[in-house]
Formats: structure tokens, sequence, C-alpha cells
């Protein structure tokens, strides 16, 4: 591969190096952070900081060895940022723990942060090449269907915990498949819109300023958009749906490069949300929590713990009050949801101005890996797995600084919860996969051809 | 522990956490503009024997396409042939009804690139003329295969 070392081309390097400094910086930032929540609370450098700093070191290098190895020219900054959000997420959860705080449970965090680990490995090693679930598209859009609907079929004691009917649970387990569905089902649009996009991006007329689709090409749309409303009224869980919907839409456009199907997409959720508003009590609850948070009625029943954060977030302020000095404990369930603003509460505006970044950079990379890819089923599917990430970044953050309604998603990486971990690095796996696809030089020609010999087929 | 140690280790994470980002986007910024010092091929004056010509100043560096589905890809010129096509082991895979799986070929010859027909059922267009026989491409002319146009850049 000697054209390759010497090429003057910089994109084709490799950056082994730079992927084991950052790596290396990452968990050096976690373990100040796990010394700083123990200086805070009491003045001394907890016990266990070398067995949670060296224990997430070593899934980390796991990680970095199986990825040199299986996509070595895979993009160098992904798997650092990614160790660094998810690494903060265990000490606000460790932090939380110690307040004390019943639910948070650092060591189960770091456990299913393993075992996203090896998610992570085994989809690289059995993923060898990210166009393989191009094959899949049908099974995978029905996959995802299927476990997105399971909890809504379920009875209510095996599938609701405190008032979303999301759940798998048996005995001490239970499961989000809600989690994993919305992996398979962004593998689905993009095998689908990768086959019907010339239809769906040519065909129509033009009215004003936007180009209107033709009326029959409007089905897929209308299906999702449906489905995305039956989970919302059924699962009792706008979140999912709005992620789901959203993406949808955010694919289209890529595919297709036509604002119409935005604008399309935008008036049929937004008038979903209100007439679901108007006829189902409970979403109805949701937006009243949302706008009146801070009237004396609601203060104390479902707007606390909202307004409990943005207290949380105020009290930081700019620099925040420190780690493990602030009261992040005050919040209800600041270790899952609301586990931002309890980390902005210690960290303030800088901190989370930093992590918000962090997510940035991912999505960036995912983005930078959409358009590098030589394919179309493999720009759609990285351009809609970074946005999907992002898009669940921006809801979940809306919610509880209260620019949008609060919604029961997952900070990615962040918040304590088995199964968001596991599907988010299985996410990350395939954007690896597909950005060493990406970066790979063209491959060697096995002999040097003469001009004048014709290829036959 | 004093409430002044606390405000150093505060703020001393605060910037930790800062460098890492910027650090961070040093490392994009060294992907997308090249290494701030002289790249690899200053410091190994043993690599640069092989192609004395590929390093002069006029070459082609990046094929870039500029229209078709596939718009703003963009592919890095090294020493190895180019294919173009439907196949997917294609270098640039094309979604395109009017390309076959193998359509065309690009390839560098004495410091220039050379298109070539793969024998394709629509052809392969150097500006307006359909390339019959392997022809040299110069910088900025497009080449037209089926919807995708190409061109390479410096």
């Amino acid at each position: 591969m000697s054209a390759v070392d010497g090429a003057p081309v910089p994109m084709t390097a490799k950056r082994r190096g730079a992927q084991l400094a950052m790596l290396a910086f990452a968990v050096l930032i976690v373990m100040g952070a796990y010394a700083s929540v123990g200086l805070g609370l009491d003045g001394k450098i907890p016990s266990g900081m070398l067995t949670y700093g060296l224990g997430l070191g070593a899934l980390m290098l796991a990680a970095y060895l199986v990825l040199a190895k299986f996509a070595p020219w895979a993009d160098p900054l992904l798997l650092p940022l990614v160790t660094l959000v998810n690494g903060i997420g265990i000490v606000m959860i460790y932090r939380l723990e110690q307040a004390p705080m019943p639910g948070a449970n650092a060591t189960t965090q770091l456990m299913w942060t393993a075992l996203g680990v090896v998610m992570f490995s085994a989809t690289l090693i059995v993923l060898k090449d990210q166009r393989a679930l191009q094959r899949l598209t049908y099974t995978a859009g029905f996959a995802g269907v299927i476990l997105l609907a399971i909890p809504a079929v379920l009875p209510a004691s095996l599938s609701e915990v405190q008032g979303a009917k999301i759940w798998i649970r048996l005995g001490q387990f239970s499961i989000q498949p809600g989690e994993f569905a919305k992996l398979a089902l962004v593998v689905f649009f993009a095998g689908y819109l990768v086959a019907k996009r010339d239809v769906l991006a040519l065909a129509g007329r033009r009215l004003l300023f936007i180009d209107l689709p033709r009326a029959r090409d409007l089905g897929p749309v209308l299906i999702t958009w449906g489905f995305a409303i039956a989970t919302l009224i059924l699962e009792k869980d706008l979140g999912t749906s709005l992620l789901l919907f959203g993406t949808f839409i955010a694919m289209l456009y890529i595919a297709t490069q036509r604002t119409s199907w935005v604008l399309i997409g935008i008036l049929l959720f937004a008038g979903g949300a209100v007439l679901a508003g108007m006829a189902f009590s409970h979403v109805e609850a949701r937006f009243d929590a949302w706008l009146h948070a801070d009237s004396p009625e609601l203060y104390e029943t479902a707007g606390f713990q909202l307004m409990q954060g943005l207290f949380a977030m105020g009290s930081g302020g700019i620099l925040g009050t420190g780690l493990g000095q602030g009261h992040p404990n005050l919040i209800p369930l600041a270790f899952s949801d609301f586990i931002f603003p309890a980390t902005g509460e210690e960290l303030g505006l800088t901190g989370l101005m930093a992590l918000l970044l962090v997510y940035a950079l991912i999505v960036q990379r995912g983005l930078r890996t959409a358009i590098a890819a030589r394919d179309p089923f493999s720009k759609l599917l990285a351009g809609g797995l970074s946005f999907i990430l992002a898009w669940q970044v921006f809801i979940i953050v809306g919610g509880v600084t209260r620019l949008i309604p609060l919604t029961g998603l997952v900070t990615p990486f962040m918040s304590a919860g088995g199964s968001a971990l596991l599907a988010n690095w299985m996410l990350i796996a395939v954007l690896v996969r597909m950005s060493d696809a990406a970066r790979r030089p063209p491959p060697q020609a096995i002999q040097d051809e003469g001009l004048t010999q014709v290829m036959q087929r | 522990m004093s409430e002044l140690t606390l405000l150093l280790i505060r703020l001393a994470f605060l910037a930790a956490l800062w460098f890492f980002v910027i650090a961070a986007v040093g490392v994009i910024r060294t992907d997308l503009f090249g290494p701030r010092t002289a790249p690899a091929v200053a410091r190994k004056p043993a690599k640069v024997a092989k192609p004395p010509s590929r390093a002069k100043k006029g070459d082609p560096r990046q094929l870039i396409v500029t229209g078709g589905p596939l718009q703003g890809t963009i592919i890095n010129l090294t020493e190895t042939p180019i294919t173009i096509g439907r196949a997917n082991d294609a270098t640039l895979v094309l979604s395109d009804d009017y390309a076959s799986s193998r359509h065309a070929r690009l390839f560098p010859q004495d410091g220039q690139w050379i298109v070539e027909d793969l024998g394709s059922t629509n052809g392969t267009y150097l500006e307006r003329s359909k390339v019959t026989r392997p022809t040299p491409v110069p910088l900025g002319v497009p080449i037209r295969i089926g919807k995708t146009v190409i061109e390479l850049r410096k």
C-alpha cells in the first residue's frame, strides 16, 4: 500500500495515533470528573476512581482494538467523542447515587456500557459491508414495526412504566424495544428511498415556489404519519413518534432535495399532534405541563420535574456549581430523562455547551461520512443515522429547556438505561463501518492493464 | 478542601472539557486541509523517488461529481485506476438506468488521467464528444455518464 502511505491527500490517512490520543484524553477527562465529584462531596478522591477509570479505559481500548482490526480506515473521532459523553454520563449517575438518589446506579450503567461495547464490536465484526443491509430493507422495516408495536399490544402491567407504554418487562429485566426499532426503521427508510427516490423527486408540478408531489406519491408519507400518530396515541410516547417521523422527513429531503416534503411533513405532524391533543387527555396534559409549567396549579404536579430542572440549570449559571457541589438530586429522575439539567447545574452553561458541541461533532462526522460515501444507500443510511442522533438530542434538550413539549426520550449515551445505550452503540458501529468504507482508498488494480485491452462481460 | 481549591478544580475541569472539543476540531481540521506542517512527502524523502511526475503542481488531485444524484461526491486520486458503473465493486457506484455495470475507467498514465469507455451501452462523453478510445482528460472538463457529470480538479 505504498501508494497510499505517501499520498499527498490527507483524507486517506488512518489517523490511528490521533484516535488513540483523543481516546486517552477522553478517559482522562472522565477520571478527572470522577475525582472532582469526590473532592466536591467529601473532600477526598473516591476510592473507586481507578476502578471506574481503568474499567472505562479498558473497555474503550478493547473497542479501539476491534475498530483498528476490522475497520482500520474508520473515522478517528467517533469513538473518542462517544467515550466522553458516555463517561460523563456514568460520572453524573455516580454523583447522583452518592447524593443519595434511589434508582441511580453507576455500576449498572458501567455494565451496560460494557455490553454496549460488546454490541459495537459484534456489529463491526458481523457487518463486513454496510450494503448487506440494503438486501434487508423490508425485513428491517417489518422488524422495526413489530418491535415498536409489541409494547402497544401487551397488557399495561407488562409494558407500562410511569405512564409510557414502551417497555417489555419480564420480572427484574426490562427493555425498550423502540430503541432498536428506530435503527431498523432507519435502515428500512434508506433502502426504500433509494429504490423510490426518482419518482418522489421528479414527478409532480410546480406551484408558486415549491414543487408539489403527485397525490399518489404521498402514500409512504401518510403511512409513516399514521404510524407516528398511532405510536403517540397507543403508547403515550410523543418522543418516539416525533423522532421517527422527523427522521423519515429528513431522509426524504436528503433523497429528493425537495423542500415541499419538509413542509408537508411539518404540517402533517403539527396537525396530527394538535388533533391528538384535543382528542386524548394524556396528550393534552403533556401540552399543558409544557405551556403552564410555572402556574400554581401545575407546579406541584405535572410541571414539577420540568421546573426543578430549570431551577437547577439556573442555579448552575455560567460556570456551574462544580461537580459534587450542587443539588441535582432535587430533580425527579435526574439520572435518566433529566440528566442534562443535572449536568447543567454542576458544569454550568460552559460545560453544557461543550457537551452539545461534542454531540454536534459526532453528528458532523456522521454527515461527513454520508458525503464521502460512494453509493446512494450508504449516503442515505449515514445521513439518516446522524440525523436521528442529532434530532434525539434536540428533542430531549429542547424538552428539558422548555423549548418544546417534554417527551420521555433518553439523552443518547448519557442517560441511565440499557436499551438506549446498546442501540446507540450499534448505531455508532454502523457509522464507523460506513466511514471505514468511505475513507478506504480505492482498491488496487490486480495487474496493469494495457490501453488496448477490452473488458468483456 | 478549601473553596479556592474547589473553584480552581472546577475551572480546570471546564478548561479540559473545552480543550478536548478544540483538539477534536483540530483533528477534523487536519482532515479537511491537510497537516499544518509539510506533508509526509517532505518528511520521508525516500518515498518521493517513485513517481516524480505526481508531485507536479498542475496535476489533478480530486475527482468531483458535479451533476446527477451523487453530486458533491469527492474521490481523491491516487495511483490506482477508478472504475465507474453500476456494479457494486466500482469505485464510484452509480444508480442510474443509463449507466452500464462497468461503464468507464479513469487511469493515470505519464502524469495525465485517461478516460476509457468499457463498452457501455449509452456511451461516455468528454465535453460534447463521445469517447471511443482512451482519451486524456484535461482539468475541469466534464465527463458525462448517464445522468452523472464528473470533473477532475486540482
